[in-house]
Formats: C-alpha cells, sequence, structure tokens
C-alpha cells in the first residue's frame, strides 16, 4: 500500500464531507418546521425527549408538541433515543438541550432509574423537568409527571374481561413488554387487579417489547403449552393483533377474548372490527400538549409545574359489558393517536 | 495495560512500513481529510448556533463521547489486523454491571469490582482471540456471537434491574475539574491519554508494526517471524481491558449500572473507525484518526441539536458520512494501485 496518493484522497475526503455539512443544511431547512438558523436569546426553548423516534405513540406525542409549540409561540426541540431503552442517547440528548438554553425538558424516561442523575443536572440549572407518559423512580426525581395512569388502564380491562367471561373459568395469557419496565408491571399488576386474579392465575406469561411479530410468537408458544387459554391481556395493540394472528391460525379467534391498553388508531380499529373486545385508550398528544404549556408558565412567571397530572383513560368497546363503563369505537377512533 | 508483547526488533524487513518522520506523517496521514471535515463542520455549527463555540460545549462533546470513543481504540486495534468486532458494547455492559454490582451489593471494595471488571471484559477479548486464531473463525462470527453470549449474560446477572447508588470511586471519573471557566470531567482526560498512549504503541513501537504488517497480510507477517497468533489474541485481548475501562467510563458518566446500556454501541465504533480513515480491510490506518471520527460523530449530534434539529436526521447524516467515507476509501486504494 504506497503512501503517495494519500493527499489528494485526503482532500478528496474533506471535499465530500464538505458536501455533508450542507446537506446538514438542508435537513435542518425542511426538517420539523424549526431548522431556523436565528436563535434569538430572548425566545423561550422547550426540549421534548422521547423514547425512539419511530414508535407511533411518539410520533403523536410529538406532534401535540409541535402544534401547542406553535400556539404559544415557543421553540420545540426534539431528540430520542436510538431504541426503546437507550439511556445514554437520552442523557446526551438532555445535555445537548441543556447547553442550547432550553427552559424545560418533556422526557418519558427509557430507563426510569437511568436518567435519575442527568435530570438532576439538568434541575441544578434552573431547567424545569417534567415526565411525560412514564414515570421516573423515584417520581419526585422530575418536577412533575404528565401520564397515563397505566394501573388503572390496566384495572379497565382488567374488569371489562371478567364481567365479559361471565363466571366462566379464565385461563389467562399475558403477553408482557419486558422485564424491569414499570409500564408493562403496572397494566399487568392492573389487569390481574382488575379481574380480581393474582400471578398464579395466569397460565402463561411471555415478554413482547410490544412487538407484533413478537407477540405472534409468545401467543403461538402459550397456546402450544397451554390450547385451553381463553383470556388473553396485551401489553398494547400490536401485541395483541399478532396474538389474534397466531390464534386465526388455530380457528381460535371467536372464543378467546383478547384486551390490550394504548388506544393507537390501528388498534382502536382492531377493536372496531372485532379482533380486539376493549382496549384502554390513552392520550399522548395531551400528555405533550400540557407539557409545552407548563414549561411555557415557568417561563412567563417562574410558576413550576409538580406532582402529578392524570391525562386520563377510557375504555374503548363495542362490546359494552354491565356495570364497567366504556365508550365506543367511533369515540376512539375520533380520539385515537398514530 | 498495552499489551508490550514487544518481540526483539533486530533487523527492520519491513522496509516499506518504517514509520515516517512526525511531520511526513502528519501531511500523509489518512487522518488529514477527517481533521479537515471536522473542521468545516466546527466552522458551521460555529456560524449557525450561538451556544456551540463554548468552551463549556467542547468539554461536553468530549464527555459524550468518552465511552463510544475507548470502545473504538479497541475496535481500531481489531480493524487493522483485519478482523471485526461486533461485540464491543455487549461486553462493556457486562463490564459495567459486574462492577456495579460487585460495588454496591456484593462486599467488595470498589477498586477491586473495577479491577474485576477489567478483568472480566479483558477475559472476553481474550477468548474472541482464541477463537479467532487457534480454531480458526471469522472475526464477524466469532463477536457476533459473543455479542449476544455478554448480551445475555448483563441481563441475567442484573436481573434487568438498574443498579443505583454506587460507591464514590465508581463515579469518581465523571467528576470535574475547573480548567479556566470550563469543566473538564476526569474521564475525558482517561479517554485522551488512552488514545495517545495507543497511538504511539502503533507508530512507534515494533508491537504497532507487527499489527499493521498483520493487518496487510498475515502469510507474510508470519514468514517475516512475527508470533501472529500471539499478536492476534494480544489485539483482541488488549481490546477487551479498553472496553472494560470504557464501562468505567460508562458508569461513571451516568452514575448508574445500566443492563441497556451499549446496544448501538459496537456500530457506532466501527462508524468511528471508518469515519476516521481506517480501512475496514486492515492494516491502514490510525488510532488518532479514531478520535477525530469520534468527534465527527458527537459533533454532528451537538451542533445539530443545538440548531433543533430532530435526532432522525442526525441518524441520517451520519449514515450518509460512512459511506462518504468508505467510498473515498476505496477511490483512493483504487488510485494507489
Amino acid at each position: 500500500m504506497s503512501r503517495t496518493s494519500r493527499l489528494p484522497s485526503s482532500l478528496l475526503r474533506a471535499a465530500a464531507c464538505t458536501g455533508v455539512a450542507a446537506l446538514a443544511l438542508t435537513a435542518c431547512g425542511s426538517g420539523s418546521g424549526s431548522g431556523s438558523t436565528s436563535t434569538g436569546s430572548g425566545e423561550v426553548k422547550v426540549g421534548l425527549i422521547t423514547k425512539t423516534d419511530t414508535n407511533p405513540f411518539f410520533v403523536k406525542m410529538k406532534e401535540g408538541a409541535e402544534k401547542t409549540a406553535k400556539a404559544e409561540g415557543v421553540k420545540l426541540m426534539t431528540a430520542a433515543g436510538k431504541f426503546d431503552g437507550d439511556n445514554a442517547g437520552q442523557v446526551t440528548a438532555m445535555e445537548n438541550m441543556v447547553a442550547s438554553g432550553v427552559k424545560g425538558i418533556l422526557i418519558t424516561p427509557s430507563d426510569s432509574k437511568a436518567i435519575v442523575p442527568a435530570i438532576e443536572k439538568a434541575k441544578a440549572k434552573g431547567v424545569l423537568v417534567i415526565a411525560l407518559d412514564t414515570p421516573t423512580e423515584p417520581q419526585s426525581a422530575v418536577d412533575a409527571l404528565f401520564a397515563t395512569d397505566n394501573l388503572k388502564a390496566g384495572e379497565l380491562i382488567g374488569e371489562y374481561a371478567k364481567a365479559a367471561m361471565k363466571g366462566k373459568t379464565a385461563k389467562i395469557a399475558a403477553l408482557d413488554l419486558a422485564p424491569g419496565v414499570s409500564v408493562g408491571i403496572q397494566r399487568h399488576d392492573g389487569f390481574l387487579k382488575g379481574f380480581g386474579a393474582t400471578d398464579k392465575d395466569v397460565a402463561c406469561a411471555q415478554d413482547t417489547g410490544g412487538d407484533q411479530s413478537k407477540g405472534q410468537t409468545a401467543m403461538e408458544n402459550c397456546l402450544q403449552k397451554e390450547p385451553g387459554i381463553n383470556v388473553v391481556y396485551t401489553i398494547n395493540e400490536p401485541a395483541a393483533l399478532g396474538a389474534y394472528t397466531a390464534l386465526k391460525a388455530k380457528g381460535r379467534e371467536k372464543d378467546v377474548l383478547i384486551v390490550s391498553v394504548d388506544g393507537g388508531c390501528t388498534g382502536t380499529q382492531a377493536v372496531k372490527d372485532g379482533k380486539i373486545a376493549a382496549t384502554s385508550q390513552q392520550y399522548p398528544l395531551k400528555m405533550a400538549a400540557e407539557g409545552v404549556k407548563a414549561v411555557v408558565t415557568y417561563a412567563k412567571d417562574g410558576k413550576k409545574a409538580s406532582g402529578y397530572t392524570d391525562t386520563g383513560v377510557t375504555l374503548v368497546t363495542d362490546k359494552a359489558q354491565d356495570g364497567v363503563a366504556s365508550k365506543d369505537t367511533a369515540y376512539g377512533l375520533e380520539n385515537c393517536w398514530g | 495495560m498495552t499489551a508490550t508483547s514487544t518481540p526483539p526488533s533486530t533487523s527492520t524487513p519491513y522496509a516499506e512500513l518504517k514509520a515516517p518522520t512526525a511531520a511526513r506523517r502528519l501531511l500523509t496521514q489518512p487522518t488529514t481529510g477527517p481533521l479537515v471535515a471536522l473542521l468545516l463542520a466546527c466552522v458551521f455549527f460555529s456560524v449557525s448556533t450561538d451556544q456551540f463555540l463554548t468552551g463549556g460545549n467542547f468539554s461536553l462533546i468530549v464527555q459524550q463521547v468518552m465511552v463510544v470513543g475507548t470502545l473504538a481504540i479497541g475496535q481500531t486495534l481489531i480493524i487493522l489486523t483485519a478482523g471485526i468486532d461486533l461485540s464491543c458494547g455487549a461486553v462493556m455492559a457486562f463490564g459495567s454491571i459486574v462492577i456495579a454490582k460487585m460495588a454496591a451489593e456484593g462486599s467488595l471494595p470498589p477498586l477491586a469490582a473495577i479491577a474485576l471488571g477489567l478483568a472480566v471484559c479483558g477475559g472476553f477479548g481474550l477468548l474472541n482471540g482464541a477463537l479467532v486464531q487457534k480454531i480458526p473463525l471469522p472475526p464477524f462470527i466469532v463477536t457476533l456471537g459473543m455479542l449476544n453470549v455478554a448480551f445475555a449474560l448483563t441481563h441475567i446477572y442484573s436481573e434487568e434491574q438498574t443498579v443505583t447508588s454506587l460507591p464514590g470511586p465508581l463515579t469518581a471519573l465523571g467528576q470535574t475539574f475547573p480548567l479556566g471557566k470550563t469543566d473538564i470531567t476526569y474521564g475525558s482526560l482517561v479517554t485522551i491519554a488512552l488514545f495517545l498512549l495507543l497511538a504511539y504503541a502503533l507508530s512507534s513501537t515494533s508491537w504497532g508494526r507487527h499489527v499493521y504488517a498483520l493487518g496487510n497480510s498475515p502469510e507474510a507477517a508470519r514468514l517475516n517471524g512475527i508470533r501472529t497468533s500471539r499478536l492476534t489474541i494480544g489485539v483482541y485481548t488488549t481490546a477487551g481491558v479498553l472496553y472494560g475501562i470504557a464501562a468505567l467510563l460508562l458508569i461513571s458518566r451516568t452514575g448508574v449500572g445500566d443492563p441497556q446500556a451499549g446496544q448501538t454501541d459496537n456500530l457506532d465504533s466501527i462508524t468511528a473507525v471508518v469515519l476516521g480513515g481506517t480501512s475496514l480491510f486492515g492494516g491502514r490506518g490510525s488510532v488518532l484518526g479514531t478520535f477525530i471520527g469520534v468527534l465527527i460523530v458527537g459533533v454532528f449530534r451537538n451542533g445539530l441539536q443545538l440548531m433543533g434539529v430532530a435526532s432522525i436526521y442526525q441518524t441520517l447524516i451520519t449514515g450518509v458520512l460512512v459511506i462518504l467515507a468508505v467510498t473515498v476509501d476505496q477511490i483512493s486504494r483504487r488510485k494507489a494501485r
């Protein structure tokens, strides 16, 4: 390998990279409508850090934040981890936002515990930090929490499933999220509480990561293990649809009750189509909108939001059960996200 | 920590591999291009945002890249031997959980826990190297397997729990000291020192020249009397120990032991190596180039965030940069022929 042609190649490399710098400019011109390079120092900046860029739930959350930011005349900065659980990515985004002088940061923590030291650093610099959707551990690590009550979301579908079973002996499969993630644990526990069951009554529990294909695999394995399953609790609707596919392959889709949580538009449509019996709908857009407003209030008069704000959860089903409050899918589709 | 397995270099049979003088090297190194790119990016972001061009922000960028940077040193060594390591992030995550749990929940004194973590990571490197060299298996396959092994062990051993309330010495490297108006973390200094140390070892010791020779042609290296087997295993082990140091830096930076950490760090470290002008085909490149590569990624992420560009564009731009870098590498190789 001769070293003689290094210099021109170096220059070539530099030239290529200059092109990328230009690309950066274009990207910011076309991206997210917030790419103006004039960052007047008087402008209020709000940061939003989600778990990922791709999950429709967070896409909707971002949309809600953007809309409110525009209405309130503040600048929104967004960032996300590379994958669900990417704490280091969230920490980096947080530091960069603090460096750019944000007034407040809204974050859906990927890791409830691991993010806490970074949040404390941001708070020490006078930044208002609000957790959206997922609480930190301890919850008091942030100034405020705007979220769905996940335990209640689980309870609603538990109560529904109990009523819909009409006294039949239940064989339960639980398609969970992932070990150690608070959202999944709360929904799971809430379901059992609402159903009046305990973990001992669960015939089969599997992790799905909230993923449709993994939900399908999990359900296939559960049916293999325990063919008599007749109630399926799922962490979210993609997992529920995966379970439905597995049940349909066995011709069991009519006699197994699937309940879920989330209220995404695809999921709500699946409730309407009768694939899923009921789902607990939550409202990411509202979480983000309230979060942005809280930062604006803080910027205006220094008043910090505090405590827990329940952004609401509604049971959506077309087969209402006596004694369980619910709304139909027409309402659900009007208010769904994604 | 540098595997100073320096066989006596009585003669210099590798005349063409002889290290050029410092001044000549500066001009002819493949790092010149990445360096120019880095400077251009810095100029661009300095003009675009008010907050970029401050000491505090530069300190922040170095802090943010120190973990991947340290991994990337090990990755560079392995890629120079025409290998690749997909397991580095997972091995680091396992090391960090070992250190954190041993010190926080086990009864080991912090320093012993750190030593154990380094040893465990070094052990993974040794195992990688032995499988690559002794069986032999392709590095891609060995380290792909080891990625899964280390990932699983991390989750089994941690029981999926984040380890908190770490004793002080574990987070000491994350502490800062003031330099003028800027706060610098000790970990940043450790990372920079490691880069300089390995750069020296590669460019100015016979061990370093042997690594390049091995990457260019293992057969020629062997015929020239280099103990290629020992050298390969040594490189993988050194890399493993570096991942252990990265584990410590990770703990000190986040203040917790996080079983989810490092999942994309293997690819991030390869990205840094490629952006730094090191050839994926082995035998060409440098650790200092990797440092520049790491900084390019860090500067883009930080700068774009300061501009308010959404993070998905950072991924887009990093992807384009990598393809450009490899394209340039290929074109320059063809010209060199």
